[in-house]
């Protein structure tokens, strides 16, 4: 048993119902108590979906427990099918179906008998994987599982479209500023004048799967989602893929490049001619994307050095903190993802890009780390947004677990040449705010403030006086939780119990020497 | 004899194939309103997920509440349940020392029968905080039965009213030294100068709400012993023979159950204190039961309903349809029918006929009054047809839960959370207003969108 208040990753499931439902017309069936269905509450808000959700529970309950829940599985699918005549029907188990160890494989195929639709099985263990490995799984499984049916018979065509062609995998309900993400790709690639074969899962059709490998390439965005799908088309079909994220001037140009290659892999035979990139790289870079001139603007310069934090998920946390580094000649004291299955990659991608590397799912390490680090701005999910509040540190949003708020209805990619404007604001705006913070403490605006500092640490056997409380009240908010700190380390060392103004200036000399 | 035949209520039921919250998420009022507890939910990721999700900007605030999660070691009895929770609970005794760990059961720990109930008392004497189990889990339960599950539970630990012997005392006084000290000889002394028999409200009202209701009932002079749950832990009311007890919200039917038949206290079956009609009905009960004439109550009901008009003449005559998920429906249909209202359906999630009688009586003479037909009353409802049905019906609005709302006000159907009713105050006179200004809202804001041609948008 584990104590926990906070989770980063959700349930498996999750992860199941956001691929399903991201489909057009396939239906997600779960085998889940009454009260499960909570997912429909998250689309139906956070997304502020129009329609509803295609997603029904068959029930668990007592009834199900002293009988087994066959018939009604069974039931609820056929019903499903007769009522929205879904392409696919996804039957999804949770974690009561897990220790339940019911053969749902063999109600799926007694419903797949009686109804029209396809009927699958998610291959997704409560126990074994989170949120995002079960949506990865699913969707490879969801378009094995077509693939294999028109192999099945012989009707696939694989032939190459005649212009350059891509999917991009990986694009799927809920998912961080996704939405966005997907227009800014679509724009990037036709400027490149690659077309669009298939965007999977968000708004596609399972029926369409089958001309996948039509496409000449694959696109996978983020790491969390797709490439199971991606490696799978590989081998079954030789389809490269780019697993580069396209984010930031950098990666982006990198993105670019490889894409480039990928095209020129066939464009001598099927264009007659190869494509280069280069001249279109420089001029987004110089011109459309404002990040370079503002990394070169002194706006930037004063950033030079500043100290900063970032976690997320591991293609966010990753891309944001090579951006703040190599872009801005921001210092990244930590960077740290709750992506524990892929701490591997994680590690190697970050290799000089930050003092240190923290991999967990407990929010309470991260909150200590960012008391310990003291940055001046922290890059984080919605937790760490809560950490910086109480620490009065300021933080910018760059990855899931997110609250309404970080479903805009505004363009907001964070993808692509416009996405390097965006993180270019949101990275000055988060600092900046703790500058002006500073500055108002500066001239005095603040004096009126009763709270000390907000520590995640609470010490009692310190007292400081009046006189000294004053002082500490003089210095600007973002440095004061580091000089009180450092002043009560100094004076625990020295077996000070009570803080007098000379004794905050002999810890910052102490320090000093 | 003759009796009067009225139409009696029929009741439908349906598959049960409707969108609830998970009861579990009763602890995020309970524990704002017990205030040295801590809440314990032995489940897994759903259902931290949920409660996470659910309860939004509360988890960053260091709530008194935490999942014990639940590991594979833990479904395949690796582990030691009792060596797990007895960790896990020494933590929480260390970081936050509460006056009373309460362990809701999920449907996992059903599942796998982990014997909540036997591992408590042990683990309660070794760390001497008491542990109440509540199982409040999805296999059984829907959404504000949660709070029944944790009351029934904690109406075993409120002390007995009359202290029966010498050896009783002490063994109580062992056990709960807070609570003897205080309330029981608080009530013991006190119960002797009042002119009815002791009355213990139950029901888990923010702290304000309930003394509203305190102050109506004093205004009748009928003074209220305690409440169940009170503020703090330490604070339950006594209970025994002789104690009457009334409910305040229609959910609560095992906690009114497990008062008369395990505590032997007299229950006032009462309509429910929602909206003018039903707060002066349950007051109207609780004299009676005492024998006391009611003083003013028909003027103070009068006035709060001269005070509604402008919300009134809002809703005269539209239509209302209740999908059900939290089991306030035939309160809020009674008096939604009484502000004029035709009500289509009344969507709920379970019905307890006994425990809602007097609700029940009063919804049938306010049709009568208003001379409308009873609603058809659908238990465990089914969400697809209901909303089948709605397309057919048309209300003017549908009261119902987050994952159907923006759909349906997509398809031109005005929609009230119903979530909403749970958590604002709608309880008493006091608060009629608030109730109304709820109801209205979606009226009020779509009247102001009409004219501009964008009413349905579903794609
Ligand atoms: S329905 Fe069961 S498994 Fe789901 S959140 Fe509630 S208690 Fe947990």
């Amino acid at each position: 048993m584990k104590l926990a208040y906070w989770m980063y990753a959700g349930p498996a499931h999750i992860g199941t119902l956001r691929v399903a439902s991201s489909f057009k017309n396939v239906h997600a069936v779960m085998h889940a108590p009454l009260g499960d269905d909570y997912f429909n509450v998250m689309r139906s808000m956070l997304e502020r979906e129009r329609d509803f959700t295609p997603v029904t529970a068959s029930m668990v309950d007592r009834h199900v427990l002293a009988r087994g829940s066959q018939e009604r599985v069974v039931n609820n699918i056929n019903r499903k099918d007769k009522e929205q005549r879904p392409d696919l029907i996804v039957l999804t188990p949770t974690c009561t179906s897990s220790i339940l160890q019911e053969d749902l494989q063999n109600f799926v195929d007694r419903a797949s008998l009686s109804s029209d639709s396809d009927v699958i099985l998610a291959d997704v263990n409560h126990y074994r994987v989170n949120e995002l490995e079960a949506a990865d799984r699913t969707l490879e499984q969801i378009v094995r599982y077509y693939l294999n049916k028109v192999r099945g018979r012989r009707t696939m065509n694989q032939c190459l479209t005649d212009s350059p062609s891509a999917n991009i995998i990986g694009i799927f309900t809920l998912g961080f500023h996704n939405q966005h993400d997907c227009r800014e790709l679509k724009r990037l690639l036709r400027d490149l004048g690659i077309g669009i074969n298939q965007v999977i899962p968000e708004g596609g059709f399972v029926g369409d799967i089958q001309n996948l490998p039509k496409a000449w390439f694959n696109i996978v965005p983020y790491r969390e989602v797709g490439l199971m799908t991606a490696m799978y088309l590989e081998k079954e079909f030789g389809m490269p893929y780019v697993s580069v994220t396209p984010m930031g001037v950098v990666d982006t140009a990198e993105f670019i490049r490889q894409v480039q290659e990928l095209v020129n892999a066939w464009a001598p035979i099927l264009l007659g001619r190869k494509v280069n990139y280069e001249s279109y790289i420089d001029n987004q870079t110089k011109f459309v994307s404002q990040a370079a001139w503002f990394s070169r603007s002194i706006d930037c310069q004063n950033l030079t050095g500043k100290k900063a934090v970032v976690f997320g998920d591991a293609t966010h946390a990753a891309s944001i903190t090579r951006i703040l580094a190599q872009e801005m000649g921001i210092h990244v004291s930590c960077a740290g993802t709750y992506c524990k299955h892929d701490a591997e990659w994680f590690n190697e991608q970050l290799q000089g890009f930050c003092d240190e590397i923290l991999i967990t799912e407990d929010h309470t390490e991260v909150g200590d780390m960012i008391a310990r680090t003291e940055p001046s701005a922290i890059f984080g999910t919605q937790m760490e947004r809560h950490i910086g509040k109480r620490l009065a540190i300021p933080c910018g949003v760059i990855s899931a677990p997110v609250h309404i708020q970080n479903f805009p209805l505004g363009y907001r990619p964070f993808l692509g040449y416009e996405g390097t404007n965006q993180i270019a604001d949101l990275v000055y705006n988060s600092f900046t705010l703790g500058m002006e913070d500073h500055l108002l403490d500066l001239f005095g605006g603040h004096d009126t403030k009763e709270v000390i500092t907000e520590s995640l640490s609470t010490d009692k056997d310190l007292t400081w006086n009046l006189e000294s409380k004053a002082e500490l009240n003089k210095i600007p908010g973002f440095v004061r939780g580091k000089i009180k700190r450092n002043t009560e380390k100094y004076a625990r060392q020295k077996g000070i119990t009570n803080i007098t103004v000379d004794v905050m200036y002999a810890a910052k000399e102490a320090l000093n020497a | 004899m003759s009796i009067k035949t009225i139409e009696t209520p029929i009741f439908e039921c349906e598959t049960g194939n409707y969108h609830t919250f998970c009861p579990i998420s009763c602890v995020a009022w309970l524990y704002q309103k017990i205030e040295d507890s801590f809440f314990l939910v032995i489940g897994t990721k759903t259902c931290g997920y949920f409660l996470q999700n659910a309860l939004g900007v509360m988890i960053f605030a260091e709530p008194r509440y935490a999942m014990a999660e639940l590991e594979e070691g833990d479904i395949s009895a690796k582990l030691n349940d009792y060596g797990e929770l007895r960790r896990l609970c020494l933590q929480i005794r260390k970081d936050r020392n509460p006056s009373v760990i309460v362990w809701i059961g999920t449907c996992t720990t059903e599942i796998i029968k982990m014997d909540l109930e036997g591992i408590a008392p042990k683990l309660e004497t070794e760390i001497g905080i008491p542990i109440v189990v509540a199982r409040a889990n999805g296999l059984d339960y829907a959404f504000t039965q949660g709070e029944d599950t944790v009351l029934a539970a904690l109406t075993h630990r409120c002390p007995e009213h009359r202290i029966s012997s010498d050896k009783q005392c002490q063994i109580d006084q062992k056990i709960f030294p807070d609570l003897l000290t205080k309330q029981i000889k608080k009530n013991y002394w006190e119960d002797k100068s009042d002119n009815h028999p002791p009355l213990v409200l139950f029901g888990s009202l923010p702290s304000t709400v309930a003394s509203q209701l305190n102050l109506e009932l004093k205004r009748q002079s009928i003074r209220v012993s305690g409440w169940l749950p009170a503020q703090r832990y330490t604070e339950l009311p006594s209970l025994g023979k002789g104690i009457y007890v009334c409910g305040v919200n229609p959910f609560l039917s095992r906690t009114a159950t497990t008062l008369m038949r395990r505590r032997g206290c007299k229950l006032i079956g009462a309509p429910f204190p929602i909206g003018p009609d039903g707060t002066r009905a349950w007051i109207e009960k609780i004299c009676s039961a005492f024998s006391i004439q009611p003083k003013g109550l028909e003027e103070r009901e009068n006035q709060v309903w001269n005070n509604l008009r402008d919300y009134l003449d809002l809703l005269r005559g539209k239509s209302v349809f209740f999908m059900g998920d939290n089991l306030l429906e035939i309160s809020l249909s009674r008096f939604l029918i009484r502000c004029g209202m035709i009500v289509y359906e009344i969507g709920i999630p379970y019905m307890d006929e006994r425990y809602q009688a007097s609700e029940l009586a009063l919804l049938q003479s306010t049709c009568n009054k208003m001379h409308i037909p009873m609603p058809r009353i659908v238990e465990k409802p089914d969400n697809y047809n209901q909303i089948q049905r709605m397309r057919e019906l048309e209300p003017d609005l549908a009261i119902t839960g987050m994952a159907h709302a923006n759909p349906l006000e997509a398809r031109g159907i005005n929609t009230k959370w119903s979530v909403e009713f749970t958590f604002a105050q709608i309880h008493g006179f006091t608060n009629v207003k608030d109730l109304l200004e709820l109801i209205t809202r979606p009226l009020r804001r779509n009247d102001s969108l009409r004219d501009l041609g964008w009413t349905n948008l579903s794609v």
